[in-house]
């Protein structure tokens, strides 16, 4: 079995919505997506489909607050709930790779697996009133003219700080899983029992723990120079005072 | 949840029409048994007949309207055995036949009797195709609560208490109506009716306030630390990635206040429950039942409103602010 999924780096992520703007670009464009329809771009209450949406969440209390950019597109679950409330059978899980896809000739638009998405990864189209949502960009992944290196969806291609990683995570060697089992990666509503596909990879600081003994050095030379203590009369041995 | 009202008007329209068709049949199986008799029968079930089949085509031609395409809906037919929106697609249709030849039978007299004269139930065409309608009608009314209460992410819907009042206050609806047609076509019937009409009625009331006051307990299983993952009390949304609308914003969110969803909930409570129930504790007169399925209707479409704008997505976790 193999199931492609995307693992989002939030170490990384420094929320610049590349991967928005090159999957609105590429999907909008493609053959298998039609176009991914704005309404009013220009004018009052614009409305518009979008696959990926990059969001920014403050964790902690100013002045002590981390700043999360949180790309966030469908998981690709591997339960997928969206799936078996489609009266149609146009909202499917790909046998092949596991991906979550919607037949636009077979939608009828009644919006219930969008319902049944706890995560709201489906949107509606306003325009052409099928559901649509991320399709890791199949058109790329199964096009076996473009050049191997190619071969993956727009987003991770186009991230500049490479936070994006791409790859199937029911082979343990692979980029992704290795990544996940490493640097603790995690999935999104766990209780919701969903099993997203895709992972995100939290943020991490690096730090070193210094105790305050650790900052004076024991034999520190400076310290000859200084006011050596009085071991008294009544000291016993040298041992007492040997170490100053 | 964006309550919409093609599925606002088609639900409570279904329930009304499905109510009805099974009062028709308490009083016709009641006949049958001989523990009643009913002058006229023919007319009554044949006029109840066109009456829930007009609450039904209403309601279906309402809930085309909740499509993006409407034109393929034949296709929802397909997936029976994981959904319960396409089990309903099959039912309502074969409900609206069986009702229809059922109204056809008793119209044209072509009900044919299968068993003999002084027999202890009359069995007759139209009875046997009656029960099966039945028997479609209830599963209706399952699989248009089911769609709600299969979606295990919505907690207020996800409760037994979903289909049951589909169940409990469409029959009670159309048994109200059930009421106000036999005032004029029978007479006889209307102090039966008006008994299992009030004791639906209670009973529905019961049901509906032990949902609310379940859905008054809900503890969320997500919250915005499980949607993103980052273990920590305070986080905060900044920006949800758009300034404009989107499907996000605008199919999961009521758009309206908590005084407004209270007020709605009043409003139901007095037009759904209060005035049809004194009215027929009250009354049998024609004019005011008509007035009291009215009433009440209109409350069921409040009821149903609050339904669906008190039910709250997990989705909106990330949807709190626009940035």
């Amino acid at each position: 079995m193999t199931q492609l999924a995307l693992v989002i780096d939030l170490n990384v992520c420094v929320g610049c919505h590349s991967c928005v703007t090159s999957c609105k670009q590429w999907n909008t464009s493609s053959y298998t997506s039609g176009s991914m329809t704005d309404l009013n771009p220009y004018d009052e209450d614009p409305n518009g489909t979008f696959f990926n949406r990059v969001q920014t969440f403050e964790v902690g209390e100013f002045p002590n607050t981390d700043t999360i950019h949180f790309p966030k597109s469908c998981l690709h679950c591997e339960d997928a709930p969206c799936v078996p409330v489609c009266p149609t059978g146009a909202s499917h899980k790909r046998e092949k790779d596991g991906i979550v896809l919607v037949d636009y000739d077979k939608c009828i638009g009644c919006g219930y697996c969008s319902w049944a998405c706890p995560y709201g990864a489906r949107e509606l189209d306003p325009r052409e009133k099928v559901m649509k949502k991320c399709t890791l960009c199949v058109d790329r992944i199964d096009d076996e003219t473009l050049p191997e290196e190619q071969r993956k969806p727009s987003c991770v291609i186009h991230c500049p700080t490479n936070a994006r990683l791409f790859g199937d995570v029911h082979d343990p060697d692979s980029e992704v899983s290795v990544a996940i089992r490493e640097r603790g990666g995690y999935q999104l509503m766990p209780e919701q029992g969903t099993m997203p596909a895709n992972h995100y990879l939290p943020r991490y600081k690096n730090k070193i723990t210094i105790h305050e003994d650790e900052l004076q050095r024991e034999d520190n030379p400076l310290k000859k120079e200084g006011h050596l203590p009085d071991p008294g009369s009544r000291a016993s041995s040298i041992e007492d005072y040997s170490s100053f | 949840m964006h309550p919409p009202f093609s599925m606002v008007f088609a639900t409570t329209l279904f329930g009304i029409g499905q109510g009805l068709f099974l009062a028709l049949m308490t009083l016709q199986t009641y006949s049958n048994m001989h523990v009643l008799q009913i002058q006229d029968g023919p007319a009554l079930y044949g006029w109840g007949a066109v009456w829930a089949l007009a609450f039904l085509g209403v309601g279906l031609f309402s809930s085309t309207f909740h499509l993006g395409h409407p034109e393929r809906a034949w296709r929802a037919v397909s997936q029976w055995r994981t959904s319960w929106l396409s089990r309903e697609v099959i039912l309502l249709p074969v409900l609206m036949a069986l009702v229809f030849v059922y109204g056809g039978l008793q119209f044209m007299g072509w009900d044919i009797m299968f068993t003999a004269p002084g027999a202890p139930i009359d069995v007759s065409l139209s009875f046997v195709v009656g029960w099966l309608a039945v028997i479609v009608n209830i599963g209706l009314f399952v699989a248009t609560g089911m769609i709600y209460a299969a979606i295990r992410f919505i907690q207020e819907w996800r409760c037994a208490m979903t289909p049951i009042n589909y169940i409990l206050l469409g029959t009670a609806s159309g048994f109200l109506a059930a009421t106000a047609l036999a005032t004029v076509m029978a007479p006889g019937q209307v102090g039966l009716l008006q008994d299992l009409t009030i004791i639906l009625m209670v009973v529905a009331i019961a049901g509906k306030f032990a949902h609310l006051w379940r859905n008054g307990r809900i503890k969320y299983k997500s919250n915005v630390q499980t949607a993103i993952g980052i273990r920590h009390t305070k986080i905060q949304q900044k920006s949800m990635g758009f300034m404009g609308g989107s499907f996000n914003t605008k199919e999961f969110f009521s758009h309206k206040s908590v005084g407004f969803r209270n007020a709605v909930r009043w409003g139901f409570i007095v037009l759904a429950f209060a005035i049809p129930l004194i009215t027929i504790i009250m009354t049998t007169n024609t004019t005011a039942l008509i007035a009291a399925v009215v009433v009440m209707y209109i409350g069921l479409v409040m009821e149903r409103w609050h339904f669906f704008a008190s039910a709250n997505h997990p989705q909106n976790l990330y949807y709190q602010t626009v940035g």
